[in-house]
């Protein structure tokens, strides 16, 4: 998802009986549902783990608002551009409340957001396509943000209150852009023959992207049983993306739109919808850095961060002053 | 180049309530933390009046001193009105 691969170093999973006695203590926190703060004991894995997880999804935030950040100035109407600001804007707090979450584990912000500019830290697949035409702006907010919620519900519940915390107040914010984008998407069917073709190209190439922001299948894997038991991840990536494809088709019917899928057909015995095989080479090309946008999106991330400089510089330099005359006066 | 100073962010979200921990936030000054609040916590009006303060001014007892602290209250009992018995009849206690 927005944190689509996090590793958690574990390589085995141990019985309760194998863990020292702190960690065994720490464990009966997370299974009696006890909330972890940031200066408890903590395993130095689950730690880390929410680290890498916590400023993923950061990193996804802040690089989420160039795909449409690229509309703004052309979005059609003053009402539109207005909305699209909001989101934006909305965006960009997601990433410092989640920067601030990580940083409650001791992360420091300057080191992560480096990380991020030397491409050494993820991001979500999903950021790396480009928005060619406005229907693009309604369906990131109708399917990614959409997806988006899907993963962010349960995270509320995750056991590192910081994180849990943040997770609370963003999902309050992305039901509105689910829905800004879904109404952009209504508009454009119920208008001309090209406004349609427009919403239905858009629909075409973000459906598969968004499916794989779920991530890999990963029931098997160690890295989730592992996050499942700290209770860091709760469902795993096959569930919730099933959970996207079933809310998603009567969405999609209603547009009268079709979404490009000659494999997607209603199970009668499992009540979900049955769909094709995901390109999975896809995913993982994007994810290491090959998609169509994936340098542009660092380039202009490290552009907008080295140009800011001075000022950040200045700012700091200015605060230092005040604080040495209050010194002074005082 | 270091962080900018980390504050924390304290929101009145209502006249008559208690201004409540909301997260935190870099600033380099005072007035830059007070703004960056305002656009960060409250941009669905969820605040009347903002507080910030330096991270480093708090001072937070540390987990490990929780039994000290706070064990000591739970056997104090009686500093409860349940701990006292009073008969049915008798109102207004
Ligand atoms: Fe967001
Ligand atoms: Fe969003």
């Amino acid at each position: 998802m927005y944190s689509q691969f996090v590793d958690t170093g574990v390589e085995r999973m141990r019985c309760a009986e194998e863990l020292p006695e702190l960690e065994r203590a720490f464990q009966d926190k997370i299974d009696s549902d006890i909330k972890i703060e940031p200066k408890d004991w903590m395993p130095e894995a689950y730690r880390q783990t929410l680290v890498r997880q916590i400023s993923q999804h950061a990193h996804s935030e802040i690089v989420g608002m160039l795909p449409e950040g690229n509309w703004l100035t052309r979005a059609p109407s003053l009402r539109r551009k207005l909305i699209l600001l909001a989101k934006v804007q909305d965006e960009a707090g997601h990433g410092l409340y989640l920067y601030s979450a990580a940083e409650t584990l001791g992360a420091s912000r300057e080191a992560l957001i480096e990380a991020l500019h030397a491409g050494k830290a993820k991001y979500s697949s999903i950021f790396n396509y480009p928005t060619l035409s406005w229907a693009d702006v309604g369906a990131i907010g109708w399917l990614v943000d959409g997806a988006a919620l899907i993963n962010q519900i349960p995270l509320c519940r995750c056991s590192y209150g910081p994180y849990a915390r943040a997770m609370v107040r963003i999902c309050k914010e992305e039901s509105f852009h689910q829905r800004q984008g879904y109404e952009i998407m209504l508009a454009l069917c119920a208008g001309s023959a090209v406004q349609k073709r427009m919403a239905q190209d858009a629909l075409d190439r973000w459906w598969w992207p968004s499916l794989m922001m779920f991530g890999p299948p990963d029931a098997e894997s160690i890295h989730t049983q592992q996050a499942m038991r700290w209770k860091i991840k709760r469902h795993t990536n096959d569930e919730l993306r099933q959970k996207f494809v079933d809310q998603s088709v009567p969405q999609a019917d209603y547009l009268e739109l079709t979404l490009p899928d000659p494999a997607l057909k209603r199970n009668e015995q499992t009540g979900h919808y049955d769909f094709g095989a995901i390109d999975w080479s896809e995913f993982w090309s994007v994810l290491k850095g090959d998609g169509p946008c994936n340098r542009q999106r660092i380039a202009t991330r490290r552009q907008a961060y080295d140009e800011g400089r001075w000022v950040r510089e200045a700012a700091l330099a200015y605060g230092a002053k005040q604080d040495r005359r209050r010194a002074e006066f005082s | 180049m270091q962080d900018w100073p980390l504050w924390e962010v304290f929101i009145r979200s209502r006249r008559g309530l208690a201004h409540k921990h909301v997260g935190s936030l870099h600033a380099c000054d005072a007035p830059m933390a007070l703004a960056n609040a305002r656009d960060i916590y409250t941009r669905r009006s969820e605040g009347v009046s903002i507080w910030v303060v330096r991270s480093t001014d708090i001072i937070a007892s540390a987990p490990g001193d929780k039994p000290i602290l706070f064990d000591p209250s739970e056997d104090k009992v009686y500093r409860h009105p349940t701990f006292y018995e009073i008969p049915d009849e008798v109102d207004n206690l």
